[in-house]
């Protein structure tokens, strides 16, 4: 399995430097998990930071004195950690999702409470950053979303299936990046179900009525 | 708790804490003395080894200081985010792999999180021993951090740094030395958004390429 479509850079260097959105950090981890490349490319960036830190001498302020005692006499209360192990998963199609989300799906994607906004299914999962919308997605094979654009910006990533737009062809670990000016219409492929994880940045609903009206139609 | 103090409060004095930077890195200062921090976190790990420690301490608490200050961290928090910092060194050591990153380069990433803790944020993270986690067939090209090893990654970095264009090397220093996402520089220096994606894909790709060039 390749991975064809990558977070173009600027997202991987939020990720790296810690300034990327906790919702999209959550989709760049996950395709991350799924994509030694980037894996790659963000321990370069994450060097590059080391480098800096490295780097930072300009402080004259030396520390206090005793910061080093107190320092070991705060630790030295405190035990070593270790990772805990995580427990084996039986269910193949829950294990088949990295763990990043996996860790945040409410059950296996077979059992979770999808719910049909036309020819697709939705499961809203918990997000407590104010402006985004994280949701798994699953489209029925061979099946067309309908034509829609994007209020703010949105990250999709194919976990299961596959799925193709004017843009291109999207298989596991493939994330797509829309952004309002994109207007698509994604069909799954035959013969499989596809799964995706789809976070979106709506950083303004339009309101009053007829601006209703429109976030309606927009509302996919 | 760090990222509320806004940008819009840094104005023009940015320019100056900047050039700052930039002066430190131009310099040359902090090239690293040539004890293997890498060795010392072992020995921690290891051994729980004090004297191995206070090296470390010695070395990285005044640049986390000098570091995490330009990062917008208060200045009445500055010395207790540095020992939390380092307090995490010492319980994390454990966890280090010489192999995957050097010293500055994993104490950066302890930074890192706990700022992103401390803001009572999440930070999702791959895990590389989750069944689910997609490996590379052969071992790929080695990482940076393996081929530049024990810190020459700052001179290195020095070098590339100097080579870049003003317009470049100041996008990367608000990245990295503000905290601030790709498009957060892009209303900061009234920029569009593609032209701040485009100058970082080329400075990125220009400090990549130094640090891989290193035999």
């Amino acid at each position: 399995m390749t991975v064809s479509h990558h977070p173009d850079r600027a997202l991987l260097l939020d990720y790296a430097t810690g300034a990327l959105s906790e919702p999209f950090a959550l989709v760049v981890a996950t395709h991350m998990a799924l994509c030694p490349a980037c894996r790659h490319e963000v321990s370069a960036m994450e060097a590059i930071g080391g480098a800096m830190l490295e780097a930072s001498t300009d402080c004259s302020q030396a520390q206090p004195e005793d910061a080093f005692a107190r320092l070991m006499a705060h630790v030295e209360a405190v035990p070593g950690e270790h990772a805990a192990s995580q427990p084996a998963i039986n269910d193949p199609a829950l294990a088949a999702i990295p763990r990043p989300l996996r860790d945040r799906l409410p059950a296996s994607p077979d059992q979770m409470p999808w719910r049909r906004q036309g020819p697709i299914e939705t499961v809203f999962l918990p997000c407590d950053v104010p402006g985004y919308r994280v949701r798994m997605l699953r489209i029925a094979p061979g099946r067309g979303v309908p034509r829609h654009t994007h209020r703010g910006e949105e990250l999709t990533l194919v976990l299961q299936g596959a799925y193709s737009d004017a843009t291109g062809h999207f298989g596991r670990g493939d994330l797509e990046t829309a952004d309002p000016t994109l207007d698509h219409r994604p069909v799954a492929d035959p013969g499989e179900q596809c799964i995706c994880l789809a976070v979106t940045s709506a950083p303004l609903r339009l309101t009053g009525r007829l601006g209703r009206l429109i976030d309606h139609f927009l509302d996919i | 708790m760090f990222d509320s103090t806004g940008i819009s409060e840094l104005g023009g004095r940015h320019d100056v804490a900047l050039q700052g930077l930039m002066a430190s890195i131009l310099s040359g200062e902090g090239n690293p003395a040539r004890a293997s921090h890498e060795a010392d976190l072992l020995a921690v790990a290891r051994d729980r080894d004090r004297v191995a420690f206070r090296r470390l301490f010695d070395h990285f608490a005044p640049r986390l200081r000098s570091f995490l200050r330009r990062l917008r961290t208060p200045e009445g928090t500055l010395d207790d985010l540095v020992q939390d910092v380092m307090a995490s060194v010492w319980r994390r050591a454990n966890s280090y792999d010489p192999a995957k990153a050097s010293a500055s380069t994993w104490i950066f990433t302890i930074a890192r999180n706990r700022r992103i803790d401390l803001a009572r944020r999440k930070r999702p993270e791959v895990d590389l021993d989750d069944p689910a986690t997609v490996h590379e067939e052969a071992d790929g090209e080695p990482l940076p951090d393996e081929q530049a090893s024990h810190g020459q990654l700052a001179v290195i970095l020095r070098d590339a740094i100097a080579q870049l264009p003003p317009d470049q090397s100041e996008i990367v220093a608000l990245a990295y030395q503000r905290d601030m996402s790709h498009s957060e520089i892009a209303s900061e220096l009234d920029l569009p958004l593609g032209t701040v994606k485009s100058r970082l894909r080329l400075a990125l790709v220009k400090l990549r390429t130094a640090m891989e060039g290193l035999d």
